[in-house]
């Protein structure tokens, strides 16, 4: 006699101690399987491209900030680009290399976050979790020497960098970089080969390489299935031609591959952030600009490697002192499409890795 | 799941966390001990210097939401005067680009962080909470005069310096 | 007199004598023994959270608690007296008369299993000749519990929760009865004292497979890190106990660390040999030891992440079950054949069966459960 079964819907809701933020998942599910999954968004929707068309380009740098809050000098230095093609406007040699600096330091600690949170979901009950906590704050000692905050910094501007580096940035630069390395390799004796993990997250959720592509992922997500794509190296910007580094890619596309591949990317950063230090020129730092600065009428695209993905702002101007139009693409709400695709067939608890291993931040998502 | 390294990773994993019994914890015992922020940090409050202000509404033109409310007339001998300065702290920021637009430099962002108030109204500053004043400390965020004045912050990459804090400032 | 002797075990050097029944008047012994049970269990479950709570801090390079006393020793205290003062809730549409007993039924077995647990040469409750069968058949009727607690609850992911528990807690039992077989054989009987007092080295050398599987099920049984699926925080957010508040929830969390004293306890008295040891009082002995395998337990949850429901029970059916019957089988022929065995010939021979056992169960083991076509 067969027994009837059918499925049923949970929420795993918006307040759940690993959606990342509020997230909901309408998860239907047979028994353990899931079988359909429907994401809703809109929870953290505060108006950030409707509210940057009333303020001047300057003043819309703190909103920038506060897009993707774990990786916030990514994205001043997008709009800063963005707007710079919009005008016209050239970046002395100084502050390129310091925009670099800056945003790999970023890469790491937005890294940490993601990989930290990652492995708390699997179940390690936090202990990877702070031990890369540990390093992120060391990173964020060093950029609230630079600019004075350790979040929401405001520290790339049009036409430059804020203020200069002071005189003990460099020797603490320069030992960060010398203990990173060991600490990476912490990180890999503690979980890399760890039986468990393997069994976890080895093989579950797999994207495959034409769905990322056709789904437009971008980031680790793309580069963990399998497509060598990464913009500081098919469209470099700012000074990145001028360092050597590889990009890490992964073969399979699952959970595992997305992991391993974050920590490669950090000590790739390691690499990048050695060499820009040691190249770094004198000179200034800031070109001026105008307060109220009035670029002349079109539009431009400036996009840049995020941490999480390509993060491009498509401004357009009427050549007022604000924008007539300021739009975010987000990487993450952009690889969320294939979310669905990725968790059908999985259990309940291969949900709240899959979507782990993806390094959302709620910010950028719903703006 | 395959033992393929016959549960040496978990015994790597594992020996990795003993040796972490015997590191020195990290943690601050906040408040008893506090850590010194930066130079340029920006912390929670807005420092105005009334004797150097011309009134020329430049930081609240500045501002991105719009906190700072400045009301200016003409006083006597035609020098702008300052009516009325407001700043509500609910909304604010925190960004200094109010800092950085000052032509006279007498609008510094202050280094505390612990301006928790218990009233909403509380938080809406006037022209007397904002005056320099001895409890307060201003930092050198834009402002390169005060910053070499100011002691050098503690940093976790520096652990010697790191155990050994007490700040003086705030209390 | 040394050799195989038909009434006692391997290694039992002839005590023959009855151990000690002291202070002698039934009455007395009965109401001495409650009253130090209920003091021990009721004082080391506090020391025990203050110790899981200091001890995973210090694990993740942070202080534990430090604020309540002197080093943070008064904590459980406060922890205590915070859960006595809140509200007691009662999911409205669940099942009442079944909401208020499922805190009572999952923690009682808990605090009987120390009825038998000895303390000294002769000093417990009772000296049951089944002791290792009585702990075992206790220790099941805690599932009933469980699945009463989540029932009432009236919520899917508690749902959820219970019926992978009660899988996992039924099918981790059969490895965790091999094992103690195991060292029943060797000792010759099945009473707890009897089992400590025949050890002269500890069983721990001479079963070393049986040591590792007993202490994997055990973990599996009181639902801890890598198995506490039922608990999963970041998953179906705290399982079974969600809709519990005040001293209901206050009972689940000492239920768990109460088996968790137990196990700690039975694992000292089968594979450490309990009180036994050379300078020290043996009571304080039975402690150190009981300590360190709590410690143990604590490192192995700070460090090694979840395995999922599916994994799960196929370790538990393919590997550890496979593992306990063949040791089992090898102790049989280990006590049949040799009658006058030398201990370290015994110790050797089983240190490297387990090493080759688990080499060649690691090579070919392999977990199903994989991706389902939907």
């Amino acid at each position: 006699m067969a027994i009837r079964t059918e499925p049923f819907v949970i929420n795993v809701g918006p307040q759940h101690p690993s959606t990342h933020g509020v997230f909901r998942m309408r998860v239907t599910l047979d028994g353990e399987v899931i079988v359909d999954m429907e994401p809703v968004l809109g929870y953290l929707h505060r108006g950030i491209e409707k509210l940057a068309e009333g303020r001047t380009y300057t003043q819309n740098i703190p909103f920038t900030d506060r897009l993707d809050y774990l990786a916030s000098m990514t994205n001043n230095l997008a709009y800063a680009m963005a707007v710079e093609k919009l005008a016209g406007i050239a970046v002395p040699e100084r502050a390129e290399y310091l925009r670099v600096i800056m945003s790999e330091l970023q890469r790491i600690a937005s890294h940490l976050v993601g990989v930290g949170s990652f492995l708390n979901d699997c179940g390690a009950f936090m202990t990877p979790f702070l031990y890369m906590f540990r390093e992120r704050e060391k990173i964020l000692d060093l950029f609230e020497m630079v600019c004075g905050q350790r979040l929401t910094y405001n520290y790339i501007r049009i036409g430059g960098v804020s203020y200069d580096i002071p005189e003990e940035f460099l020797p603490a630069l320069d030992k960060f970089v010398r203990e990173m390395p060991g600490f990476i390799d912490e990180y890999d004796q503690l979980l890399a080969e760890n039986e468990i993990l393997l069994a976890r997250a080895k093989g579950v959720g797999i994207l495959p390489k034409e769905l990322a592509i056709n789904t437009s992922a971008s980031g680790p997500v793309l580069r963990a299935s399998g497509v060598k794509w990464d913009i500081r190296k098919a469209d470099p910007y700012s000074v990145y031609d001028r360092f050597e580094f590889d990009i890490p890619t992964g073969s399979t596309g699952d959970c595992y591959d997305r992991y391993r591949l974050r920590i490669q990317e950090m000590r790739q950063s390691v690499r990048i952030i050695k060499q820009a230090a040691e190249q770094l020129p004198q000179g200034e730092v800031l070109t001026r600009v105008p307060l109220r600065l009035r670029p002349p009428a079109g539009e431009a695209y400036g996009h840049i490697e995020g941490p999480k993905g390509e993060l491009g702002f498509y401004l357009v101007s009427d050549n007022s002192v604000t924008p007539y139009r300021f739009h975010v693409r987000a990487p993450t709400l952009i690889n969320l499409t294939a979310l669905r695709d990725m968790m059908i067939g999985w259990k309940v608890a291969d949900a709240v890795i899959i979507f782990g291993s993806i390094d959302i931040c709620l910010g950028e998502v719903d703006r | 799941m395959r033992f393929e390294r016959y549960g040496i990773g978990i015994a790597k994993g594992m020996a990795l966390t003993f040796k972490h019994l015997f590191r020195k914890p990290i943690t601050t015992q906040y408040p008893e001990e506090r850590l010194t922020v930066s130079r340029r940090a920006r912390g929670n409050e807005l420092i105005w210097d009334k004797e150097l202000c011309v009134a020329c509404t430049a930081c609240a033109r500045a501002c991105p939401h719009g906190c700072i409310e400045m009301v200016t007339s003409k006083g006597a001998d035609d020098k702008r005067i300052v009516d009325k300065f407001q700043l509500d702290t609910g909304r604010c920021i925190f960004c200094g680009l109010c800092v950085e637009a000052c032509p006279k430099e007498c609008l510094f962002i202050g280094c505390g962080y612990e301006k928790a108030t218990y009233r909403r109204q509380e938080l809406v500053l006037g022209k007397e909470d904002l005056l320099l004043s001895d409890r307060k400390q201003p930092s050198g965020y834009a402002r390169p005069k005060v910053e070499a004045t100011l002691p050098e912050q503690t940093m976790l990459l520096n652990r010697k310096q790191y155990l050994d804090r007490v700040k003086k400032w705030l209390d | 007199m040394v050799g195989f002797n038909p009434d006692h075990g391997l290694f039992s050097y002839g005590l023959g004598a009855l151990p000690p029944d002291w202070p002698g008047n039934y009455w007395l012994h009965w109401g001495l023994f409650v009253i130090i049970i209920i003091v021990f269990v009721l004082a080391m479950v506090m020391a025990f959270i203050y110790f899981e709570r200091r001890g995973l801090g210090r694990l993740q390079v942070r202080l534990g608690p430090n604020r309540v006393g002197p080093f943070g020793i008064l904590q459980p205290v406060a922890d205590a007296i915070k859960i006595l003062l809140k509200e007691d809730i009662v999911p409205a549409k669940g099942d009442k008369l079944v909401h208020w007993w499922a805190p009572v039924v999952a923690f009682a077995p808990a605090l009987m299993i120390f009825a038998v647990i000895p303390f000294e040469n002769g000093a417990l409750l009772a000296d049951l000749n089944i002791g290792i069968l009585y702990i075992v058949a206790v220790s099941s009727v805690s599932v009933v519990g469980v699945f009463m607690a989540a029932w009432s609850c009236n919520n899917k992911f508690s749902l959820i929760g219970a019926m992978r528990t009660v899988a996992q807690i039924v099918s981790y039992e059969i490895p965790l009865g091999f094992s103690i077989i195991g060292v029943a054989l060797i000792a010759g009987s099945l009473s707890m004292n009897e089992i400590v007092t025949s050890q002269n080295i500890p069983f721990i050398l001479l079963q070393p497979l049986g040591f590792l599987i007993y202490f994997i099920s055990a973990c599996a049984e009181m639902n801890r890190t890598p198995f506490d699926l039922m608990e999963a925080e970041s998953e179906i957010v705290d399982g079974y106990h969600i809709e519990y508040s005040g001293m209901k929830f206050a009972m689940f969390y000492l239920a768990e660390y109460v088996e968790a004293l137990a196990i700690s306890a039975i694992i000292t008295t089968l594979f450490l040999s309990g009180w036994k040891g050379p300078l020290l009082p043996p009571f304080l002995w039975f402690l150190i030891k009981v300590v360190l395998i709590f410690f143990a337990i604590v490192w192995v949850r700070g460090t090694i992440p979840r395995i999922r429901v599916d994994q799960l029970m196929a370790f538990a059916w393919k590997c550890l079950l496979p593992l306990a019957l063949i040791n089992l089988f090898i102790t049989g022929i280990e006590v049949i054949v040799l009658p006058q065995p030398l201990p370290w010939l015994i110790v050797f021979l089983n240190l490297a069966i387990m090493a080759i056992l688990v080499l060649l169960w690691s090579k070919f083991f392999k977990l199903g459960g994989g991706r389902v076509e939907v």
